[in-house]
């Protein structure tokens, strides 16, 4: 292996400079505290337009100068413009899916623990692994930017469907706005292959000696089908994107036939705007497993070594995570029942679709299963992973009612929906990043977090996500639509008021509660106490490595693995745990395998 | 005022966080040990205990919100075939209930019960293949027959049996940001449309040189006949709207260059639903809301939604939609003029 020769021991006395260090880093550790911060920054964006929107759904008739002030011409007089909720609904939904759960999570995530515990020195291509940061980069600045065009940020919804979104004419946001979102995502979607690449070669072709794929911990698993997901599936959104820039600035047709707009008759015929459904679509479920599964992964390492147990069944986990990653791409039909499309193909959809509940029911059993005669040892990790189980099951039973078709009549664009993907993909996936910052953060800054502050942060997170949307699944069955700026147009909607309230203070107060985990993060990382350098007592090889970061990971030799990473509570062992580079004993069975 | 109150009391908490670090900080130094972020027997009984509490809490406002949120929901199904869609909703809903209910103690509860102490050892289960077994069979069991079921009432939703009486057609037309409705007249069929026939009053583009177009019947809102099968095809000017009527249970999108359609028989007048004793609930309710608020009261009404998002408007995109007796209707009928007297 070239990377182990040229990364002996003393290397990392070679000289670096601020820039080749923290900026144009070549290191998977850096980078990947580089995904996180950024992710964060965008996450803080992406949240406090949640609660600017929250605003306006609860109290539609109070004037907030904050509107005013944040808003400019779209929020006159403490009013604001129908146009802006819906693009403030739009950015909100793509910073949270795209720059928050896909970068923020696999990049911060894979980026750390794939070359830590495979035993690697470093990614396959750490110039690679650059790029992709750089292009997130990037594609972060140019989302950003374009909330500050004349015409206003692209307002079409984080779906982006044409006609509404090809054409200027049906909504200022469709023109300067939404040329720069597909800058953007262009940007993003490269930034995503190139990640997804490198953690796919480094998982096959740096692990240590002895870490055979059967003994890759389940992070790692995670990590890789999520990888695989990406390569396979954002090139087709790439290739939407395209042919939409094409009807959009080319004159060409993919998605546009017989349309009027705003009195002006245009000459595209032939088109279909469904086929951007389904090209967006193919993306768009594996998108909600590559933003899941990462966390899923995350859980359970967290759960295992928090339960001092081994993770249960584990192969099942395993088998489940390769299920549910091909079932994701013969789905995508569930978001279309009503498009008009051949019910036949509904019937199909519906079938494919219902199938996935059995590979998540054996997961959510497995964590249960876990947690049974454990010794449970309830960090702020462990109390977020427990949360993200917690969501993954009531959003997943939402998920049997959605995948219907016949049900999804009923509920298909209303807060029926916001109320279901918000919980299994949103809180789940959000409670399995904060699990993951609160588990290793000792690992990326060589301290510990308050673990008081995280419980503060984790008991008001979590009780304040239910309380946000939990009641919306009833607004749902009351029939109120989703992407609505206000719902007083409709008497049948007042009696709502009173929910649309309650959901904005939980949505406020939840919001506010993420300035401790800000703080926790940001004090911690500087001033907090100094961590050993296995603080969980955990078996995975990343804490192996010394608590100070080097070049190659380990000085000297990269050790070898004798066992899986699951041996916790071993009858007959010293200890609780065994770490993975500890042989096996004389006459001692080999578990797991 | 308001605004100004708020950022105080924002940069208190803050202030109040900081200090609340600054104590912790200070007694952390005083004990002095490296092992104090670790977490002790104390926090795991807390912890513990508030997981228990928290399922209970849960549990407890989800029955809350079952019954304090029911008089809110929509009506029971004013459509043949949404008495199907209710049936597997419920059947549906009462299923995933019951596994919520089961799971989550489970869960919560083992975290509680579980909770670690300090010499006590974890049991080794690193699998069981016949408990695994019963969890992946059962599952697919129960969803066998929820597919089963599903597909049989979509396909009964989506395929109306051909033999019945013949439905009557009807054109639902959308555009940025209103609905139109176009009657296909004694023909029933509809004539020839398209965007690029739109010219001055002709507001849908209907082909005048077509002869099934003469008698068609343009109008703003959707009148029915009880217990008469509805054929309504769907056409948009524009961009995808989708025209939702929650309370007979159906939705079809309207895309521009592709026609859809959904076929249904709706079962109750809308003064018969006026006596429904949910609706009646709901909107005294509604009305002593907004009377509260100065509104003039509401009358319950069927209503056809715009449940795609389409543009600024889209929050308020609605056709008012009346089902009455076939007398009703044919004396309305009578009143509404002709395609062809319309563009004379
Ligand atoms: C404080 C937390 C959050 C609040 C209060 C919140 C609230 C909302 C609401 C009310 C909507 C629906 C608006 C409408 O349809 O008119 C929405 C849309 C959305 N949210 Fe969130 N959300 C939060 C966090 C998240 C997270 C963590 C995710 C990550 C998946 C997320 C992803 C989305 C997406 C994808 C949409 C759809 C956007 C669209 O319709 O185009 N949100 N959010
Ligand atoms: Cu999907
Ligand atoms: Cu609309």
């Amino acid at each position: 292996m070239a990377a182990e020769d040229s990364h002996e021991d003393g290397h990392h006395h070679h000289e670096e400079t601020f820039i080749s260090k923290y900026v144009f880093s070549l290191d998977h550790k850096m980078i990947s505290k580089q995904f996180l911060v950024t992710g964060m920054i965008m996450g803080i964006i992406g949240v406090s337009m949640s609660l600017l929107f929250r605003l306006q759904l609860a109290w539609p008739e109070k004037e907030w100068p904050i509107f005013e002030a944040l808003l400019g011409k779209w929020g006159v007089d403490g009013v604001m413009s129908p146009e802006m909720y819906l693009a403030l609904v739009t950015i909100h939904g793509t910073i949270m899916v795209f720059f928050v759960l896909t970068a923020g999570l696999s990049g911060t995530f894979s980026n750390l623990l794939i070359p830590l515990q495979i035993g690697a020195r470093d990614m396959a291509s750490g110039f690679i692994n650059m790029l992709s940061y750089w292009f997130f980069f990037a594609s972060s600045v140019v989302m950003i930017m374009s909330l500050f065009v004349e015409s206003g940020p692209a307002s079409a919804g984080w779906t982006i469907y044409p006609p509404l979104s090809a054409l200027p004419q049906a909504m200022p946001g469709s023109g300067m706005g939404m040329t720069l979102w597909l800058v953007s995502m262009s940007l993003f979607i490269v930034s995503s292959l190139l990640g997804a690449l490198n953690y796919i070669v480094t998982v096959l072709n740096l692990r240590t000696k002895g870490m055979s794929m059967t003994r890759l911990p389940l992070t790692i698993w995670a990590f890789f089908v999520t990888a695989i997901l990406g390569v396979l599936s954002f090139p087709v959104l790439f290739s939407a994107a395209l042919l939409l820039i094409f009807d959009r600035s080319f004159g060409t047709s993919f998605y546009l036939s017989d349309i009027m707009v705003s009195g002006e008759l245009l000459s595209n015929a032939g088109g279909s705007p469904i086929l951007f459904q389904h090209l967006f679509w193919f993306l768009g479920h594996p998108e909600v497993y590559i933003i899941l599964l990462p966390a899923l992964g995350i859980t359970s390492e967290v759960i295992s070594t928090n339960a001092r147990k081994p993770i249960f069944g584990y192969r099942a986990m395993v088998g489940s995570i390769l299920a549910i990653a091909f079932l994701s791409f013969i789905v995508w039909g569930h978001h279309m029942f009503i498009t008009g499309m051949n019910p036949f193909l509904g019937s199909v959809f519906t079938f494919t679709t219902l199938l996935i509940a059995i590979p998540s029911a054996v997961k959510a059993f497995n964590y249960i299963t876990t947690l049974w005669k454990g010794n449970l040892r309830l960090t702020p990790a462990m109390l977020f992973s427990i949360g993200l189980v917690s969501t993954f099951i009531t959003g997943g039973l939402t998920g049997l009612i959605l995948g219907d078709s016949a049900l999804d009549i009923n509920v298909h664009d209303t807060y029926f929906v916001v109320a279901h993907f918000h919980i299994v993909m949103g809180l789940s996936a959000i409670f399995g990043m904060f699990a993951g910052v609160y588990h290793w953060f000792p690992k990326m800054y060589g301290r510990r977090m308050f673990k008081g502050l995280g419980y503060a942060h984790f008991w008001l997170t979590f009780v304040c996500a239910y309380g946000v949307f939990f009641p919306m699944h009833f607004m749902g069955m009351a029939g109120l639509p989703r992407r609505y700026y206000t719902n007083t147009s409709f008497p049948m909607f007042d009696d709502l008021a009173d929910i649309n309230v309650l959901i904005s203070v939980f949505a406020i107060v939840g919001g506010i509660a993420q300035l401790i985990f800000l703080f926790n993060f940001f004090y911690s990382a500087v001033r907090g106490q100094k961590s050993t350098r296995n603080p969980w007592r955990s078996n995975t090889m990343e804490w192996t490595t010394p608590v100070e970061h080097i070049h190659g990971n380990w000085p000297g030799e990269i050790p070898e693995v004798h066992r899986w990473a699951y041996d916790y509570s071993k009858p007959g062992a010293d200890d609780d745990f065994i770490s993975q580079i500890e042989p096996l004993k004389e006459g001692e069975v080999e578990t797991g395998h | 005022m308001e605004t100004v109150l708020k950022i105080v009391i924002g940069i208190l908490g803050v202030v109040a966080v900081w200090q609340a670090i600054r104590v912790f900080e200070i007694s952390a130094k005083i004990k002095g040990s490296d092992t104090d972020q670790d977490v002790n027997d104390k926090d795991n009984k807390t912890q513990g205990f508030l997981l228990a509490l928290f399922v209970v809490g849960l549990i407890g406002s989800f029955f809350w919100m079952v019954s304090a949120y029911a008089p809110m929901e929509l009506p029971k199904s004013a459509s043949v075939h949404g008495e199907d869609i209710d049936n597997l909703w419920d059947i549906s809903m009462g299923l995933i209930i019951i596994v919520f209910l089961i799971t989550q103690p489970l869960l919560f509860g083992f975290g509680y019960w579980f909770r670690g102490k300090k010499g006590r050892k974890a049991v080794f289960l690193e699998h069981d293949n016949k408990l695994e077994f019963i969890w992946t069979v059962v599952p697919a069991l129960v969803l066998a027959v929820l597919i089963i079921y599903g597909l049989t009432t979509w396909s009964e939703v989506m395929n109306p049996s051909k033999d019945g009486e013949e439905p009557m057609v009807v054109e639902i037309y959308s555009k940025q940001f209103g609905w139109t409705a176009r009657y296909a007249g004694a023909d029933n069929t509809l004539g020839y449309a398209n965007v690029q026939k739109i010219e001055g009053a002709n507001v849908l583009g209907v082909d005048s040189t077509d002869k099934f177009s003469a008698d068609d019947v343009v109008v703003t809102e959707l009148h029915l006949p009880v217990g008469k099968p509805v054929l309504l095809k769907f056409r948009s000017q524009d961009v995808i709207h989708s025209a939702y009527l929650p309370h007979f249970r159906v939705q079809m999108n309207c895309v521009p260059g592709t026609p859809t359609h959904f076929q249904f028989v709706p079962s109750v007048t809308t003064a018969d639903m006026r006596l429904d004793e949910h609706v009646i609930t709901k909107t005294n309710n509604i009305n002593e809301i907004r009377k509260a608020k100065g509104d003039d009261p509401y009358e319950f009404d069927y209503l056809l939604l715009c449940n795609k998002i389409c543009g600024s408007a889209h929050y308020n995109m609605q056709l008012k939609v009346v089902v009455e007796t076939q007398e009703e209707y044919d004396n309305w009928m009578k009143d509404q003029r002709a395609f062809a007297t319309l563009t004379k």
